[in-house]
């Protein structure tokens, strides 16, 4: 049952995340992804971390996608146009960096092979008791730098979208 | 019966009450209560007390003319009602509509998904609504709606954080996520809306701004953007999106009475396993919940509607630093122990 499961969503992820990259519309390879990220959510469910999965619509779906559409949609961002002189080039690109990434990913599945998880997965690992046992002890400080990080980043955007504005606007902000 | 089964059986009983049940009275009892608050008679004609009301418009609505403006984007129209109907169908199987019984000789909760993540499932399901005003608004393709569709998704993601905020200020003295445990709190301490007063009125301020209901309903603000992101949209995807809407509502009513008022359960009950006080303990809820629904419908038609501004104001620097001092002075509660 959760091999046709999982058969089911391993195929709409993949079909949807080609979507996300080949469409034209910013728009709809958007909305590709929100199905995208529920797929990866329901594999999450899968592999045993529920509550990673809840966290993954929550937070990535339910929050950072609406802010993508938001962006593209407030900027009115059409459909992509390539012309034909340079579809050629991309395409020849893209296999170029296709094949790199089939190498890589090759090399590393075979350095993985035979190395199996040591200990199975205990309570004390996948329940949400066990997760935040971890984080707010063994993982303190990575836990708190990534909250100082989000922070940096959310205050260099506004900074950069200040500057963006009309000089007219900045000069009466200067002598406010 | 193997838990799947059992699962979906709870689930497709309380889809069948919310969509078939839940909606249509609601429709009835808005028109009659704007009547009663407006000191006028409201529907009276179809059947006794107006009662047939939503049956007559269900027909209407399905014997309209279904219209596709010429310059949609025909994806996203569509898409855009049957994704207002996402949180509606999937949010509520983490709240328990009944005391647990016994079925076959072991103990069976009354939830659809009795899981670890409980409430924080209902958040992120309930979070995805979304998008179907981003899409009902971009693929009208219509200035009025895409303002409409733009500021209920702004709307809702501002009261989402000050909802999720006074959730987790439930969450701390009871320890975890499952609303089970939150009802079992409930039955052996008071009820939190005396325990956490800030926090009650913190949800109860959401609640109206996420199911866009006045004050908050600037999305559909009628007089100001025609239907705001519904105005493309006739017969039965409009009825899809105000099904969507009351089923919501419903759902988060349930959410409030799970979290704040005790659930299932009343002071100084205890119910045997047994189905007539599960059916007992649904009777309880049902009673919070239709409350709820009176309250909704009294708060509409008592206030004005908020200005954009205004909401967003009241969202960012009101509800969110009220919601993080009642985070912090139960957290502290609960760390002296007195919680």
């Amino acid at each position: 049952m959760s091999i046709a499961v999982f058969a089911i969503f391993a195929v709409l992820t993949l079909a949807f995340a080609i979507v996300v990259v080949a469409h034209p519309d910013p728009v709809k390879s958007t909305m590709s992804m929100v199905v995208v990220l529920f797929c990866l959510a329901v594999h999450f469910v899968l592999l045993g971390a529920p509550f990673v999965a809840t966290l993954q619509v929550l937070l990535y779906t339910g929050a950072i996608l609406v802010l993508f559409l938001f962006v593209i949609m407030l900027l009115n961002l059409q459909r992509e146009h390539v012309p034909a002189t340079q579809g050629v080039t991309q395409r020849w690109v893209a296999l170029l960096g296709a094949s790199f990434f089939a190498g890589f990913l090759g090399m590393l599945l075979w350095q993985a092979q035979g190395s199996a998880l040591e200990e199975p997965l205990t309570e004390g690992f996948t329940s949400i008791r066990g997760l935040a046992e971890i984080l707010f002890t063994d993982y303190l400080l990575p836990f708190e730098m990534v909250g100082l990080l989000l922070l940096v980043a959310v205050v260099a955007a506004a900074m950069l979208a200040r500057q963006l504005g009309p000089p007219g606007d900045t000069a009466e902000e200067e002598r406010r | 019966m193997s838990t799947e089964v059992l699962a979906l059986a709870k689930y497709l009983v309380v889809v069948a009450v919310l969509l078939g049940l839940v909606t249509p009275l609601m429709v009835w009892v808005e028109r009659r209560g704007m009547a009663l608050i407006q000191d006028r008679r409201g529907p009276n004609r179809v059947g006794p007390l107006g009662l047939l009301q939503s049956l007559a418009d269900g027909l209407k609505f399905i014997f309209k003319e279904d219209i596709i403006p010429a310059s949609a984007d025909k994806l996203m129209y569509l898409l855009g009602p049957v994704l207002a109907l996402v949180p509606a169908l999937t949010t509520f199987v983490v709240i328990p509509f009944a005391p647990p019984v016994e079925i076959d000789g072991s103990l069976v909760e009354m939830v659809v998904v009795p899981g670890e993540a409980g409430v924080l499932v209902f958040l992120a399901m309930a979070s995805l609504g979304v998008y179907a005003l981003v899409t009902a608004g971009y693929g009208s393709n219509n200035k009025y709606s895409s303002m409409g569709s733009v500021r209920a998704a702004a709307q809702l993601i501002s009261y989402e954080l000050a909802l999720a905020l006074a959730v987790l200020a439930v969450l701390l003295p009871v320890g975890s996520f499952e609303l089970a445990s939150v009802i079992e709190y409930q039955r052996s301490h008071f009820w939190n809306a005396l325990l956490q007063l800030p926090g009650f009125f913190v949800f109860l301020v959401a609640m109206f701004a996420e199911t866009n209901r006045l004050p908050f309903d600037l999305p559909e603000a009628e007089s100001e953007l025609v239907a705001g992101y519904a105005t493309e949209y006739g017969s039965m995807k409009f009825a899809l999106f105000f099904m969507g809407e009351y089923a919501n509502m419903a759902i988060l009513s349930g959410l409030m009475a799970t979290l704040y008022l005790g659930g299932w359960s009343l002071p100084g009950w205890s119910p045997e396993p047994v189905w007539i006080d599960a059916l007992l303990g649904a009777g309880v809820l049902a009673a919070k919940i239709a409350l709820m629904m009176c309250v909704f419908v009294w708060v509409r038609f008592s206030f004005p509607r908020f200005r954009y501004d205004q909401l967003m104001r009241l969202g960012w620097k009101f509800l969110l630093p009220l919601a993080l001092v009642n985070l912090l002075v139960v957290s502290a509660l609960v760390v002296w122990g007195i919680y």
